[in-house]
């Protein structure tokens, strides 16, 4: 029986890491489900059919949120203690402003594709940086690496939010 | 003696396609995956229900046969009305001959004759045609199933189809989505790794669904569909098309006529179908002395159902976005229902996936076939096999404005759960609702309304302390559990579950028993069926053991004890007495013993002499 109160990376037994191998991942999960899926439980008790239900959402909701880079990271932030309320725009960088400046100009000249790809780009350059940040976190645990990933975060909620805002032209 | 029991009859499964067109019932045969046919040899059970005038309801081919004689005691493409409200068929009773009744509010209700039925029930007597079927095929009670749902269906939908299930007496044991269960039947587990797109078109839904193999897991990566577009909907064009004709050649508007309609749609469902094999076809209707005439080439029909075809391309395109694969990783791609015999619809689902599909598995009979893979997964037959589907409909709650908060998101991997945390708003407040919606748009009225929690006995005490934890649950068949708990006192709450669309929990009840009486004449007549069956092997088998020549090495008594149960056996036959017809024909098992025995060692003896020579 597996504990159902578990944290996510204790139930798929990995340590607490951030930039796990996706492939070792799918590994235990297809493993666990092997172990854990309600269809293999169908003609026990009520009792084992409940906890198969348990245990596989738990199986599922870890593995889903694990998966993701950006899901595992705040999750991770979240169990270490940190704060990453709904407040995105808190730590918000200067240099950003200066970009919704420039964005909300040239969408109305009607070039929000150039402002795109520059978003794009911004996103590849935080994307890289927090590999570095996870790799730092990995290696070393330290509470500082984790406040720079949460930074990084925020910066990376932010300029998804403006890509998206390129983003309404077309849908129109 | 001469038969041998593979399956003990408690832990049989039987897997159910529960279609809008047809449906069909299989179980798994020594390992193998089989359409179970009913006692007119036809493994095709319409879902056509029909109330004749004597009060008895019957489903399938009679049904289907009552339909022209008496159309408005009649029913056909009920799924299109389960777990549905009346605002939302709106666009249906266009199109379909449905007759709704009074009182039809929260939950649908179908006027055949003078009685009223709701979808679950009329689902559930097509159900129990099915299961009667099974039951004198395999010679023994049916009570556990898997019955298979569009892949799309919503929580209400896959209730209503549980509902059914449970009305008809069957314990059903999983819903499985039905292309899943098409790619279960086609054994794509033979690959070890890769990708397949399922694409199903049948009678009235439309699902799409990209499944990742690994190693005899079966993963869904993304569903997708309409649940309001399949088959149906080009019949109903061709129809339209004839009835102007028709309007404008005979001067005569025959489209309120139920009797017209009716046969005029099995016309034009004869010209579709010839269309999958011929380049034209002919609509030939005949009515009151007049006779309509139209031929049509494959290339009009083409022109005409060309955005019905297209409309499933838009899903099939969102779910690879989804699944996150393009066109060029899809390895293989699966059709299933019957509306991709259309060579129009192949060649647009191979253009778009760049893969020729598959079509070895009949599309009619691949979901039945997949389902009862399932029921062996469940039974414990098939193993190594395993299914990891996920919900289609991202799941939320109506926060303050409208707005949706989404808690669990399409396509996650199901059971899938979700925590949140509520409090009260004002200064003693004893109850919470919560609004429960599936649906992708962001405001709670463009979305599903699933149903409303309210979450009473909270303490009283100032706005904003309590804290009500409540936890969501869709289980493996994709539907919603919901389960509360007092955050500080970690006591359980109660939830009152309200369905927006639906049968409660106690209609449902009622519906059981009121059908139970139906069910113990359709038990018994299965029973009898069944030993019938049993009696005609041994009377059978026995017959053939007396002109072989170890009847010989029997004693004269030996030999009269067998007449003798023979005797027995022949003098109940034809009576309805099961237990009867058992008792003797154990006790014909237990006087040809020798006689079995005998013919095996004579067997045995001359294969033996036939190596020798």
């Amino acid at each position: 029986m597996k504990d159902l109160k578990a944290d996510y990376f204790e139930f798929l037994e990995t340590p607490r890491s951030l930039a796990l191998d996706p492939r070792d991942l799918e590994k235990r999960f297809y493993a666990l489900s092997r172990q854990l899926h309600p269809d293999l439980y169908a003609r026990k008790s009520f009792e084992e059919q409940h906890y198969a239900e348990e245990a596989s959402a738990l199986l599922n909701d870890a593995y889903r949120t694990l998966k993701e880079p950006i899901a595992r990271a705040m999750y991770l932030l979240k169990l270490e203690g940190f704060d990453i309320g709904e407040q995105g725009t808190k730590d918000v960088p200067p240099e950003l402003l200066e970009e919704i400046f420039e964005l909300n100009m040239a969408l109305e000249e009607g070039e929000a594709e150039g402002a795109r790809e520059r978003f794009l780009e911004m996103r590849g350059a935080v994307d890289a940086e927090l590999q570095e940040k996870y790799a730092a976190w990995d290696a070393g645990q330290s509470r500082d690496t984790l406040n720079e990933v949460r930074g990084l975060l925020n910066r990376r909620k932010y300029i998804t939010n403006l890509i998206d805002k390129t983003n309404v032209p077309d849908r129109v | 003696m001469f038969q041998i029991e593979f399956d003990s009859p408690s832990d049989r499964v039987v897997g159910i396609d529960l279609g809008t067109t047809n449906s069909l019932i299989a179980w798994m045969n020594l390992g193998r995956p089989e359409v179970i046919e009913g006692e007119d040899g036809e493994k095709i059970v319409p879902s056509v229900v029909s109330l004749l005038p004597g009060g008895e309801a019957i489903a399938g081919n009679a049904a289907r046969a009552a339909l022209i004689d008496y159309p408005d005691r009649s029913i056909y493409s009920v799924k299109r009305l389960m777990g549905r409200g009346v605002g939302d068929v709106q666009d249906e009773l266009k199109l379909f001959p449905f007759r709704i009744a009074e009182g039809s509010e929260q939950v649908i209700r179908v006027a055949l004759g003078d009685r009223t039925f709701t979808p679950p029930e009329i689902s559930a007597l097509i159900l129990r045609q099915l299961r009667k079927n099974a039951e004198i095929a395999l010679g023994g009670p049916v009570t556990k199933a898997v019955i298979t749902v569009p892949a799309y269906f919503n929580d209400a939908q896959r209730q209503a189809t549980r509902d059914a299930g449970r009305i008809a007496g069957l314990e059903v044991l999983r819903l499985v989505n039905e292309p899943t269960a098409a790619a279960l039947a086609y054994g794509l587990d033979k690959r070890k790794e890769g990708i397949v797109a399922v694409y199903d078109l049948g009678g009235g839904t439309f699902d799409i669904s990209i499944l990742k193999l690994h190693d005899g897991i079966f993963e869904v990566l993304a569903t997708n569909g309409d649940t309001h577009l399949g088959g149906d909907d080009i019949d109903n064009r061709l129809i339209r098309i004839a009835l102007e004709d028709i309007q404008s050649e005979w001067g005569e508007d025959i489209s309120h006529s139920g009797e017209a309609v009716q046969t005029l749609r099995q016309d034009v469902i004869r010209a579709k179908e010839a269309l999958s094999f011929a380049p034209s076809a002919r609509i030939e209707f005949a009515w009151r002395g007049k006779k309509y005439l139209r031929e049509i080439s494959r290339e009009v029909f083409e022109g005409l159902i060309r955005d019905i075809v297209d409309r499933t391309l838009g899903p099939c395109r969102d779910c690879m976005k989804d699944a996150g694969v393009e066109p060029e990783q899809i390895d293989e791609v699966v059709l299933v229902g019957g509306s991709t015999r259309i060579p129009m619809v192949r060649s647009a689902v191979e253009v778009l996936f760049r893969a020729r599909p598959h079509t070895e598995l009949n599309p009619d009979e691949v979901v039945a076939l997949g389902a009862a893979v399932q029921a062996g997964i469940l039974a414990g037959t098939v193993e190594n096999q395993l299914l990891l589907d996920v919900t289609p409909l991202s799941l939320g709650i109506e926060m303050y404005g409208g707005l949706v908060s989404k808690i669990i998101h399409r396509n996650s991997t199901i059971p899938a759960s979700a925590g949140e945390t509520f409090t009260t708003g004002v200064d003693g407040q004893t109850n919470v609702l919560i609004h429960v919606v599936q649906g992708e748009r962001e405001l709670a009225k463009d979305c599903r309304s699933l149903a409303r929690f309210d979450l009473k006995g909270i303490e009283p005490m100032s706005a904003g302390f309590a804290r009500i934890e409540v936890r969501f649950l869709i289980d493996a068949n994709g539907i919603l559990n919901v389960t509360a708990r007092d955050a500080r006192t970690g006591k359980e709450q109660s939830v009152d579950v309200k369905p927006s669309y639906g049968l409660t929990d106690e209609q449902v009840e009622a519906m059981i028993e009121a059908s139970i009486d139906n069910a113990e004449a359709d038990f018994k007549a299965a029973q009898v069926a069944g030993a019938r069956v049993e009696a005609d092997t041994i009377l059978g088998a026995t017959d053939k053991a007396k002109r072989d020549q170890a009847w010989m090495t029997l004693t004269k008594d030996e030999q009269a004890a067998v007449d003798n149960a023979v005797r027995e056996l022949q003098a109940v036959y034809h009576q309805d007495d099961h237990e009867a017809m058992r008792a003797r024909i154990d006790a014909l098992n237990d006087a040809t013993h020798k006689l079995a025995e005998n013919m095996m060692n004579t067997a045995v003896s001359s294969a033996l002499k036939g190596t020798k020579v």
